[in-house]
């Protein structure tokens, strides 16, 4: 099975186009690119006219879709990307709620990575907390795929373990206190 | 240079409106428009604007496609089994395929038909019968797998199915082979006239789990009932039967169930038989044995038990019941137009099509306007007082009909291959269109609706030929798409079917996509023998059963190492797909084993029960491939002779010792 790719490259690119041409900025030649371009999308409209309506066709309902859509350009490796901008984190820990993230971890997350700093299919968890901080983690165990699509250090470790992280299809609650647990695993009391 | 610009913009402004001109209603012709590829091209990435659920006929299963493309997405495995699938080879599917003659791994799969709610499909579930032992099952449609299944008693040839009235309150079956009442079978078969009866079971449908009840059964006699709709709107609370084999012929029925004029339709006022069953009427019959599979979403498990009593209400013992209506020469579709109004009898063997009348049925019915000798105990009213009018010189073997959003009908013709299009009111003939070859079965998007959705029918053709690439001597059934939203017919597409493509149903795909599960909480997973996380994955010994409980994740089994099974044994490999991604499946198999793959879903249990014939090293591996490592999921099982002493003994990566 093979990855799946997300976008809507067609729909894209009739709004950059139109775009382009509404800031009127470009030089002559480039706008008749555009325009024979925009000529060839409407002979394309006409061809696909009789199956009613393309914006239905286009529009996806995946709730990780919206967090697909940003420019590689934009990305923050500090953050991440996701639905998580900045988790507070107490100094001291919560042993409930990291008991709850071993207890999913044991599930979802042990297959491939070993609490230790011994790398399984995946790396081992030691020092991941201190090394990350806890909304580049938690964007990533909840949108892997677009994070492992910009984030230099992820591409990286691709490159290592041939295997993208898959969704697990944790919840917010759930990948916080998978957080909690490795910062357990780190040492935090 | 601006000039230029201007003249681009004006051409691109032309072509995008030109495409919304599309849209308008093509001129005549048969032969295929200039534009048919456009307007069945879906471009890559993008999704068709109808699902499309065909009958797989003798295959036993159910194919999806999208319209217009014609693309085939899934073939769901209903009465047969499918080892692609496991369905009927794993532990936890096995039970589904039970009957009370044991275990049938295939059957025909007529029709199917979707579940209704005000007369509209309401993208729920789809229903489906088997012909030869009869049965019904329904198709959920979130998960696109058979939740369901039961057996019909006292039937022989469940044809007349799986029709269902305006809300889905009861799906029919009904007996096209007329047999003796089950318990009462061993007579000779020339006492046909006097022993062999006919059944339609009412099979209630539950409103919230979809669940079957077989709520009561008529018995009427030993007519053959080959199709049925039921009534809606003004009709709601009547069901439409069409009869053939009214000499009630036992042998060489070609010739002699064709000799009468005028077969029937068997109108039944369904609403009254549920007051005469409220009412006590119905007459216990325990001599019955039926199996009712029902699939557990929760534990991923079929459940199969026998039913063993069903009530029966002699419909020749009342008189408000049923009415034969005469319909010239062997009818087949008897179809029901949007509005309730007019049933559609379509007499296999006649040069006519009859459309009856509900509202001159209910008036002739109060005026006791029927033939002077009553049909083996059911009134017959007169031709003329229920006709609403005849389509004059339609075609040749008209099968059946569907209807359009404009008041228009469709009938598929065998004989002369072509769809016919008429006016339902005027029932005047305003196309046809030839068909490659011999159309059977043709479907109208929402044509069996109170308000169809039109604009595409499909022909379902039981004659190939040349149309595609040869493939011996045999070949796929095609499929034709029509535009139907002109004046005129026409065609579009050919497409490949799986099996002999009977009824089908064809849904606007959001009734459905955004509902479609992705995969199987693995927290919800109630199986019994669920492995929960990779730390619990473990071999148990108890006597010669040997359980494994397996753990898949990209790109590993745990355990992948089995040691300690010998030979005697039964191996039960429980295997759970540890994956929370959408379209993330592992496969398992293990060599020599006498069953099919496992194909787990994600969150899913499911088992393989394995006996080893020899002792040796078994290999495994994951059947579908799962990432880049997807070659690297295999493991090993050591086969040791039986009271060998090799302890049980298993391990992922490294050994426990």
């Amino acid at each position: 099975m093979i990855q799946r790719i997300k976008c809507t490259p067609v729909a894209e690119y009739i709004c950059k186009v139109k775009f382009t041409i509404n800031r009127n900025k470009y030089i002559t030649h480039s706008i008749m690119k555009k325009l024979i371009t925009l000529v060839i999308i409407g002979f394309f409209l006409y061809a696909c006219s009789s199956n009613s309506n393309n914006d239905q066709q286009t529009k996806r309902s995946f709730p990780e879709e919206k967090a697909r859509t940003s420019d590689a350009n934009t990305y923050d490796p500090k953050r991440g990307e996701g639905k998580f901008d900045a988790v507070e984190i107490s100094d001291q820990l919560d042993a409930k709620m990291a008991k709850e993230g071993e207890t999913i971890a044991n599930l979802k997350c042990a297959s491939c990575h070993k609490y230790t700093d011994e790398r399984l299919v995946g790396p081992g968890w030691a020092g991941v907390s201190k090394k990350h901080k806890p909304e580049w983690l938690m964007n990533f165990i909840t949108n892997p795929d677009p994070m492992i699509d910009k984030d230099p250090e992820l591409q990286a470790q691709l490159e290592l373990c041939l295997v993208r992280m898959p969704n697990q299809n944790l919840s917010d609650a759930d990948a916080r206190s998978i957080v909690e647990f490795m910062r357990q695993l780190d040492g935090v009391k | 240079m601006k000039l230029k610009n201007y003249l681009l913009f004006g051409l691109a402004a032309a072509t995008m409106t030109a495409s919304f001109q599309a849209c308008k209603p093509k001129g005549a012709g048969s032969a295929v428009s200039g534009d048919a590829a456009q307007r069945t091209y879906i471009p890559p990435g993008q999704h068709d604007e109808f699902y499309n659920f065909v009958s797989g006929g003798f295959s036993g299963q159910m194919s999806v496609y999208g319209l217009p493309s014609g693309r085939l997405f899934r073939v769901i495995p209903v009465f047969s089994v499918d080892p692609e699938k496991g369905w009927g080879f794993s532990e936890e599917t096995k039970p589904m395929l039970q009957t009370s003659h044991g275990f049938v791994p295939w059957d025909d799969l007529h029709h199917i038909e979707a579940s209704f709610t005000d007369g509209m499909p309401d993208g729920k579930w789809m229903f489906a019968n088997s012909n030869n032992t009869p049965r019904l099952a329904r198709i959920n449609l979130q998960t696109f797998r058979t939740d369901e299944i039961i057996e019909i008693p006292n039937t022989g040839g469940n044809h007349c199915s799986p029709f269902t009235t305006e809300n889905s309150e009861y799906v029919i079956a009904a007996t096209r082979f007329s047999v003796p009442p089950d318990g009462e079978g061993d007579v000779p078969i020339d006492s046909y006239k006097e022993n062999f009866k006919g059944h339609i079971s009412f099979v209630s449908v539950d409103k919230q789990t979809g669940e079957f009840d077989i709520s009561f059964q008529l018995k009427t006699p030993g007519l053959n009932f080959d199709l049925s709709s039921a009534g809606k709107g003004v009709s709601n609370g009547w069901l439409f039967m069409s009869c053939y084999n009214s000499e009630q012929a036992h042998t060489l029925l070609e010739v002699n169930s064709s000799k009468n004029d005028k077969d029937f339709i068997l109108a039944i006022n369904w609403k009254k038989a549920e007051e005469y069953i409220k009412a006590g009427k119905g007459k216990k019959q325990n001599n019955v044995r039926y199996a009712h599979n029902k699939w557990d979403e929760h534990t991923h498990t079929a459940k199969h038990e026998i039913k063993t009593e069903v009530t029966v209400l002699d419909v020749t013992e009342f008189e408000d019941l049923a009415y034969l209506i005469p319909c010239p020469k062997s009818p087949h579709g008897t179809d029901v137009s949007p509005t309730g109004e007019f049933i559609v009898g379509s007499g296999k063997l006649a040069a006519l099509i009859p459309v009856f009348s509900f509202d001159k049925l209910q008036k002739a019915i109060s005026a006791k306007d029927f033939e002077s000798e009553l049909y083996d105990g059911i009134p017959v009213v007169k031709y003329e007082s229920a006709l609403h009018g005849e389509v004059q010189k339609p075609g040749l073997g008209p099968l059946h009909t569907e209807f359009d959003d404009k008041g228009n009908a469709y009938t598929s013709f065998f004989v002369s291959s072509e769809v016919v299009k008429w006016n339902i009111n005027t029932l005047e003939i305003l196309d046809r269109q030839p068909t490659f070859y011999s159309v059977g079965h043709l479907m109208v998007a929402g044509g069996n609706a109170k308000k169809p959705f039109g604009k595409y029918l499909v022909a379902y053709n039981k004659i190939t030929k040349d149309r595609f690439l040869p493939t011996g001597p045999e070949l796929c059934h095609s499929a034709q798409l029509f535009d139907i939203s002109g004046d005129k017919m026409e065609l579009l597409l050919d497409f490949p079917t799986i099996g002999e493509p009977h009824y089908a149903q064809a849904l606007p795909a959001d009734l459905i996509k955004e509902r479609s599960l992705q995969i199987y909480d693995i927290n919800a997973n109630k199986h019994p023998h669920k492995t929960n996380g990779e730390s619990e994955a473990r071999v148990e010994r108890n006597g010669n059963i040997v359980r494994v409980y397996m753990t898949t994740i990209r790109s590993h089994l745990t355990p992948d190492v089995i040691e300690g099974i010998q030979l005697g044994d039964e191996v039960y490999f429980h295997v759970t797909n540890l994956e929370q991604d959408w379209d993330m499946p592992h496969g398992f198999a293990i060599k020599g084993a006498n069953n099919s793959e496992l194909l787990i879903m994600p969150g899913e249990t499911t088992t393989l029960k394995w006996v080893p014939d020899r002792v040796g090293i078994f290999p495994f591996y994951c059947t579908d491939f799962c990432s880049a490592l997807h070659q690297e999921m295999t493991g090993y099982a050591r086969v040791s002779a039986q009271g060998s002493n090799v302890p049980v003994k298993y391990y992922t990566g490294e050994k426990t010792e």
